[in-house]
């Protein structure tokens, strides 16, 4: 290995930043666009994999890039819970950039050099996040995704995508303006530092009304994590084509959304500071409540990609319920919750797309007897939707566990109740679709499609007609992972346990 | 020469002027004025470069000693604003020739010209001068210039839009002669050093008292304070393109050093903010402005409409960091003054270039220019961004150092209304993308071409500016900083 850890850092950065200007140049001739995309993710996971083992064997990467104000930098530096996300999203950016290859070209989306573009603007904002020394820099990237993922959703360009983007950006923009940004700076005028520093910046003595106020404005102002009264933005994504719902809308911008809380919770406040803060008792009922109704008006959607949405916003709760607990497990669980719902939910939507592609249904109710037509893209389905329930044999239970455990730990009996009642929710309105997909048992309800399907009752060969053999392969490995990840969660338990350990 | 450069830096374009109008030939006039802008603007940074490296410079007119004479005096805040106004200038001249020879008629441009310059003259002048009633003279010349330069236009309603201004201009400078006299009166001084010293005696009498109130209502009306701007939305959506985008970039500016000016400066910190609530009546009258301005921009069919109400909101914002009267407040004004230029002159700028190709400005032309001035257009959103406030652009330095100076001093409510007006800029900002991007053009036909590089030059060079002092803020700030620190002096 010639290059250092700190360069391979901020190349992290830099590298997608490069590919947006290698794709424009390249726009014109598509496979040449798409080698490019696939070469530098490639490359960027290279980095993150050896970053990774850097910081395994314990070195302190961390590079200066510019001080802006006085005391307040764009600085980098890699901790557990960075190298967590960080790893999470270049891996699923190459898979999702295999898949939006095969669902793109034969979907045959306009602008697609504009989307790879932002798509990899978007992945260089994520890695700037991920791997943030202090409050500001994250914030100007935070920034950036939302800016660089606006063209993203509007992609298609029609009203419903302009009134999609309309509300995307307006809550994204206004949380992040209103309060994140006044969180910020009330935070640096408090305690003079913007730096994530193990067990919090504030001294203590701190007054705990502010802190608790500070605490509101972090957890509203970070409009990405999707907490309830600030949701509404990412059904609204939801017009985007499916890749970007899948990686964006499942992994990266919610992600960075959560990741930011946590980081917060940790680095900014501390678990102490933050167990006897009033404000998050509170906060831990609202993203109860946001887990409970996100599961139940998930229910009600026909849209699949809307019911995957909602189910998304009550899946970030729990990442936030576990990083405001402030107990050790708490933690565990949100960090490793990010990584396996990142595995499912990314799974279920790149189903969501192949169904699109393939037979061109998008409302749940026109997909009975599908499963015949589409059996790969159901049994993946499946498995995705057993890894967000949280039962085995999926990686999904491991980080539902340590949930339950921290509520538990901390007597939150209401919150405990919630988190089981949601798990309930997830089987009925995840798991009717391959079950109804395969068995679609009821001749009272003779549609068209219905009959169509009954015709040729016998399984053939021939009545196979999956998605795309790209998004399909695609769609094989990030089933796998959620499977392995049940059997072999070792290192990223060991990493989410490495978040902690900073602390002491 | 490097003694006199105070003096040079108004008498150049002054004398250019009458030069310009004995060139006849308007491809010449235009070129001898951008020569004359540049020098200008050299002049300037040479003048900040000293200012900097050696404090304040004093130049006596004609050898007559300061009480007596004329003395012009540059400290850091004066010499950044003339770096702000002959930088602008020059930037604004590049496109000038162009734009005009669509909006105004061959017979006047020469006379574009001489009334550009000697505008850019009576702003240099206010701004270099250390006399009181040098100052009236000179808002004078920038002012009758900018009547007759709004006139103009070529829509009919511009006649329309110089003469509100020229009722209302009249009555601030008329407002300011009647303070500087009072002060005269009082203390027989009209040299603005001599002033602060006189001042202080006769502080307790009502004439002094007086002759404040006049002095900060005239000036007022000149920067535009809510509810004091009636006459500016009009005046900058009718004016030929280029004017507005110097005008926006300047003129309120210089209106804005005038308070500052005679309120720390001649009047004295602890005289401004003691005797009169002016701490709660700009405050007041600063939010009111930021929310009456972004609200009004909301609903604007004409987009230089649009974003002249937004620099109503946008005084708004300087004119509230400037009630915390603290130096990071003082600070956060001179920065946004600084920023403020740099944006709004980008913008300005970009809407000539609609304009040029489209021949108006109104909301339904812009249907579908992402496409046909993919340049022009990303300029506008980068602009509009900064004017939100987007990290990385010099709206969120001056935003940052807004909030903080209104933390430091407890307002909390006027925080949360201070984001919440960027807010609003976000909404009226959008308007213009969605329909530039999402709409297809209104006529098919592909006469709309990306601008002339004559337009695209100095845009970009303003909107590089915008994102360069977004990220490299050393320059800026340590200007802005000294000179609001050396502003209240001792007392701090």
């Amino acid at each position: 290995m010639s290059i250092s850890l700190e360069v391979m850092l901020q190349l992290a950065i830099l590298i997608p930043l490069l590919a947006t200007f290698v794709i424009y140049v390249t726009g014109k001739n598509q496979n040449l666009r798409e080698t490019v995309t696939i070469i530098t993710s490639l490359c960027l996971f290279y980095l993150i994999v050896n970053l990774y083992q850097g910081v395994i064997s314990g070195a302190i990467i961390s590079a200066f890039w510019w001080e802006l104000l006085p005391g307040l930098d764009i600085s980098f530096t890699i901790e557990p819970l960075g190298i967590l996300f960080a790893l999470i999203a270049s891996f699923l950016w190459i898979v999702t950039t295999i898949y939006a290859i095969g669902y793109m070209r034969s979907h045959q989306e306009k602008n697609q050099t504009r989307f790879y573009l932002c798509f990899a603007l978007a992945i260089s904002a994520v890695m700037g996040i991920a791997f943030s020394a202090n409050l500001f820099t994250l914030f100007i990237f935070y920034e950036v995704l939302t800016l660089s993922t606006y063209p993203l959703v509007t992609h298609a360009g029609t009203d419903k995508a302009k009134k999609g983007g309309r509300v995307y950006l307006g809550i994204l923009l206004s949380t992040s303006i209103l309060f994140f940004l006044l969180a910020i700076v009330i935070t640096w005028f408090v305690a003079g530092t913007l730096d994530f520093t193990s067990g919090g910046v504030f001294s203590d003595d701190v007054d705990l009304g502010i802190a608790s106020i500070l605490l509101v404005l972090f957890i509203f102002g970070i409009g990405k994590a999707a907490i309830m009264p600030f949701h509404r933005w990412l059904p609204a994504a939801m017009v985007a084509p499916t890749p970007v719902s899948a990686l964006l809308h499942a992994v990266a911008v919610v992600k960075a959304g959560v990741f930011t809380v946590l980081k917060i919770c940790v680095f900014i406040f501390g678990l102490d500071l933050l167990s006897v803060l009033p404000s998050a008792q509170f906060l831990l009922y609202l993203a109860g409540a946001s887990v409970l109704l996100a599961s139940i008006v998930a229910m009600k959607q026909d849209n699949l990609k809307a019911r995957l949405a909602y189910s998304t916003i009550s899946q970030l709760g729990y990442i936030t319920i576990g990083a405001l607990l402030a107990t050790s497990s708490g933690v565990i669980g949100s960090s490793m919750h990010i990584a396996m719902h990142a595995f499912g939910k990314i799974t279920l939507f790149f189903c969501a797309g192949a169904i699109l592609v393939a037979a061109h249904k998008s409302k749940i109710s026109e997909m009975r007897g599908l499963g015949r037509q589409m059996p790969l893209t159901f049994i993946a389905f499946f498995i995705a939707s057993l890894s967000i329930i949280g039962v085995p044999p999926t990686g999904g239970t491991w980080s539902k566990w340590f949930l339950l455990v921290g509520t538990l730990e901390t007597e939150q009996w209401v919150l405990m109740m919630a988190l089981m009642l949601s798990s309930l929710l997830n089987i009925a309105y995840l798991l009717p679709i391959p079950f109804y997909a395969f068995v679609p048992c009821s001749p009272s309800n003779n549609s068209a499609i219905y009959k169509s399907i009954s015709n040729d009752s016998k399984f053939t060969m021939a009545g196979i007609k999956e998605g795309p053999l790209l998004s399909l392969f695609a769609i094989g490995i990030t089933t796998m992972a959620c499977l392995i990840l049940f059997i072999y969660p070792q290192p990223l338990f060991e990493l989410a346990t490495a978040v902690l350990g900073v602390k002491e | 020469m490097i003694a006199h450069l105070p003096i040079l830096q108004v008498i150049v374009p002054l004398m250019a002027a009458p030069i310009c109008l004995l060139l006849k030939r308007t491809q010449l006039a235009w070129l001898f004025s951008i020569i004359v802008s540049c020098i200008a603007f050299i002049i300037s940074l040479f003048l900040l470069q000293q200012v900097m490296v050696s404090g304040v410079i004093t130049y006596e007119l004609g050898g007559w000693e300061a009480p007596w004479g004329i003395e012009y005096r540059i400290d850091k805040l004066n010499a950044l604003l003339l770096v702000i106004i002959s930088s602008i200038s020059t930037l604004v001249l590049f496109a000038a020739h162009t734009s005009i020879s669509k909006e105004i008629n061959e017979d006047k441009q020469v006379f574009f010209y001489v009334l550009y310059l000697l505008s850019l003259t009576g702003m240099l002048g206010i701004v270099a001068t250390g006399d009181a009633f040098n100052v009236f003279v000179f808002l004078e010349i920038s002012s009758l210039s900018a009547y007759a330069l709004i006139a103009l236009g070529n829509d009919r309603r511009a006649i329309w839009a110089a003469f509100q201004y020229l009722i209302m201009g009249t009555i601030g400078a008329t407002f300011i002669l009647i303070g500087i006299g009072l002060m005269y009166q009082m203390t027989g001084t009209l040299n603005m050093e001599d002033l602060s010293q006189r001042l202080p005696q006769v502080a307790q009498t009502h004439t002094v008292f007086t002759a404040y109130v006049f002095v900060i209502v005239g000036v007022c009306l000149k920067l535009a304070l809510f509810p004091l701007h009636l006459w500016l939305p009009n005046a900058y959506a009718y004016a030929p393109s280029v004017v507005t985008a110097f005008f926006a970039a300047t003129a309120t500016k210089v209106a804005i050093y005038l308070l500052i000016r005679f309120t720390f400066s001649v009047f004295g910190v602890s005289f401004s903010f003691t005797t009169l609530p002016l701490q709660t009546l700009f405050l007041i009258l600063g939010l009111a402005g930021i929310f009456a301005g972004s609200i009004a921009a909301i609903y604007q069919s004409n987009i230089k409409h649009l974003f002249a109400y937004s620099s109503i909101a946008q005084v708004g914002y300087i004119i509230v960091a400037f009630s915390t009267s603290t130096v990071t407040g003082l600070t956060a004004s001179l920065l946004h003054l600084f920023n403020h230029a740099l944006m709004k002159g980008a913008i300005f700028l970009a809407l000539a270039a609609v304009v040029y190709r489209l021949g108006n400005a109104q909301l339904n032309s812009f249907y579908g220019l992402g496409r046909q001035m993919p340049f022009t257009m990303a300029a506008l959103v980068i602009g509009g961004l900064s004017l939100i406030g987007v990290p990385l652009t010099v709206g969120f330095i001056s935003k940052w150092y807004l909030l903080l100076a209104l933390i430091e001093n407890g307002w909390w409510f006027a925080t949360v209304l201070v984001l919440l007006g960027s807010l609003l800029a976000v909404v009226y900002v959008w308007r213009i993308v969605e329909v530039a991007y999402f709409r297809e053009p209104l006529n098919k036909d592909s006469s709309v071409k990306e601008a002339p590089l004559s337009f695209l030059l100095p845009i970009w060079v303003l909107i590089f500016a915008n994102i360069y002092f977004g990220i490299d803020t050393r320059f800026s700030l340590q200007v802005a900083q000294e000179a609001a620190v050396s502003l209240f002096g001792v007392t701090p």
